[in-house]
């Protein structure tokens, strides 16, 4: 597979695998349990220095999805702590029965770490953009999903997932991202965290988006508008009392993620707004089938952007 | 009166140290034992895979109940062997198996695909002990193998894995990605027997997408291939002690049998793989197992 998507070259831009891999080889030094699985992804998940390190605790199947997710279940069954680590496009689509039954179904012990989500690999076309991984995924009962934000939160999902014991599926940006959180950040399973406060509209985020929602914020404050910003990280299970809390307190609700917007964020928290207190709502996402571009050209041009976020929101306060 | 004690399940696991002799006769009366037993639990649920089941009785009889270096009550003992069920849905023969094995109380057999049973139609690793994994949906197993193999690879561990898959079942890519892996890794404590009753569900494997010629393949794959009777207690016991079949390879056994075995009008016959026997049917299937 070739590595033309977009790297993280500014170097206020972070790419998570970095995080990912430093995470990881720090588990796999404090317990001897931990084990990586990966199919022919050793280089494009950063685990070159994992392999270094852990020769004997890589478990590189070859390109088969499938085989590499029930081998991870087996080694979940032999007492190791599998990571599973491939691009998310072939991972949660190939293996989705795997992921279903193997792990959720089973409450297998591993994390499955989907690399270079959403448009990542912009440039290859829809057969490697990932943007129904979070959709799919998100259907399967018994599996937390979570799409992490910056370098810090890709860090503290993957510890908490660890501890989690049950199976997770992490988004791991390579698109480059700036740190969205400060020093008092604290990521948990299922819950949210407001990243600015605010009573006219939520912006509603995770994963690449969020950074790009909280530039919306500070656009939206220069036109007098007050805009919540609230991380959504992890999509399953939801955070229902912040979703509640922000259709009740703004009345009008933007989600934006680098994503379809068939089933992913937007869905979920559409379905929690139904059924509580029904508010405006944009989703914003990618329609379908994204054409090829870089994943920067292919954010602003189906409007995922700050300014882009801006105009949802200016046009959902009026619809309240 | 329930369905194991009419059909009297034999009680408990067979010691290995037994003279050979009595060794096979105990198993070889288990194995009928265990086919009633199925019997009337498919004919209690009204659903089911007797053919199936038939088919691999003989086989997981001489795993669960004699071979396999497990604990009924430890079932979670990290260093036993592994028994990956990978046809799922010869679900009542592994149930059989597992509670005359002592894994769980034989009464429940009586639930076999009731509502809200733990016994599901195919099996689940979190509600009954001794199973190892969720399968049913074909090509799952064998992966799963594969990783407890390598786990146990990692530890240094003798515990043996084995895995039992359907042939039809073979037709599924997964296996072949996973077979490839375990070649590579030379898993030598990993042994796949091969349920080669020659019928998958709506038809013979070889009309349907050819497995032959299988031994060939495996071996291709890196795989050591010994063949044997399935429904030969004693030649089963040989084939699992004479493991690995070559050193520094994972063993696959082609283990012939028939689906419905041994009874007369279902041996052989595709439309066995999931017909329910009327009453009829199943007393004339109980008196042909008791003159076994």
């Amino acid at each position: 597979m070739s590595s033309r998507g977009e790297e993280a070259r500014d170097p206020a831009l972070f790419d998570c695998r970095d995080t990912f891999a430093a995470t990881v080889e720090g588990l796999a030094a404090a317990d001897e349990r931990v084990v990586v699985v990966c199919s022919d992804s050793v280089g494009s998940s950063k685990l070159v220095g994992f392999k270094r390190r852990f020769p004997d605790r890589l478990v590189n199947v070859g390109i088969a999805e499938q085989a590499m997710l029930g081998i991870a279940a087996g080694l979940a069954n032999g007492g190791k702590r599998p990571f599973v680590s491939g691009a998310s496009c072939f991972v949660t689509a190939r293996g989705l029965e795997q992921i279903k039954v193997d792990l959720a179904y089973t409450n297998a012990n591993v994390i499955v770490c989907g690399m270079s989500p959403g448009v990542a690999y912009g440039e290859l076309g829809p057969t490697h953009h990932s943007i129904e991984d979070v959709a799919w995924l998100r259907a399967i009962d018994n599996l937390v999903v979570i799409v992490p934000a910056d370098p810090m939160e890709t860090g503290q999902a993957l510890r908490a997932a660890f501890d989690h014991g049950g199976p997770v599926f992490i988004r791991v940006s390579r698109m480059g991202v700036p740190a969205v959180y400060g020093d008092d950040y604290r990521f948990r399973i299922g819950k949210a965290w407001r990243v600015a406060e605010g009573s006219d509209v939520t912006l509603l985020a995770n994963g690449t988006m969020l950074s790009r929602a909280v530039e919306a914020a500070t656009l939206l404050a220069g036109q007098g508008i007050s805009a919540r910003v609230l991380s959504m990280p992890t999509v399953k299970p939801l955070d229902t009392v912040e979703i509640a809390a922000a259709s009740e307190e703004t009345g009008a609700i933007v989600t934006v993620e680098e994503h379809s917007v068939h089933g992913g964020l937007g869905g979920a928290v559409a379905e929690v707004v139904v059924s509580t207190r029904p508010v405006p709502m944009r989703i914003l996402g990618f329609p379908g089938f994204a054409p090829t571009g870089s994943a920067s050209w292919l954010l602003q041009h189906f409007g995922l952007t700050a300014t882009g976020i801006c105009a949802a929101a200016v046009e959902v306060i009026k619809r309240k | 009166m329930t369905v194991a004690a009419r059909h009297g399940l034999p009680a408990g696991r067979i010691p290995r140290s037994l003279p050979r002799d009595e060794l096979v006769r105990l198993l070889v009366d288990a194995s009928r034992r265990l086919r009633e037993c199925e019997l009337a639990m498919v004919r209690a649920a009204g659903l089911g895979h007797i053919g199936g089941d038939f088919s691999a009785t003989d086989i997981v009889a001489v795993l669960v109940l004699a071979v396999l270096d497990i604990d009924p009550a430890a079932p979670r003992w990290p260093e036993r062997d592994r028994f990956v069920m990978s046809k799922g849905h010869s679900s009542a023969t592994l149930y059989a198996a597992l509670a005359a094995g002592g894994f769980f109380d034989p009464s429940l057999l009586e639930g076999y695909m009731k509502s809200l049973s733990p016994l599901s139609g195919h099996p689940d690793a979190k509600r009954v002990a001794g199973v190892e994994a969720n399968t049913g949906p074909l090509g799952h197993g064998l992966p799963i193998a594969v990783g407890t193999a390598i786990a146990a690879q990692m530890d240094g561990s003798p515990r043996r894995t084995f895995c039992l898959v359907g042939d039809g079942e073979l037709q599924e890519g997964s296996n072949w990605e996973a077979m490839m892996a375990a070649g590579h890794r030379g898993l030598e404590h990993l042994t796949v027997v091969v349920d080669r009753n020659g019928l998958q569900q709506g038809a013979p494997t070889e009309e349907t997408s050819r497995l032959e010629p299988l031994a060939a393949k495996a071996q291709a794959f890196g795989w050591a291939v010994t063949e044997v009777d399935g429904h030969d207690h004693a030649a089963l016991l040989d084939a699992f002690e004479g493991l690995p079949v070559e050193a520094g390879k994972p063993s696959f056994v082609i283990a012939r049998t028939h689906k419905g075995y041994p009874v007369s009008f279902m041996q052989d016959r595709v439309e066995w793989h999931h017909r329910v026997p009327s009453p009829e049917e199943a007393r004339a299937a109980m008196e042909e197992l008791d003159r076994e």
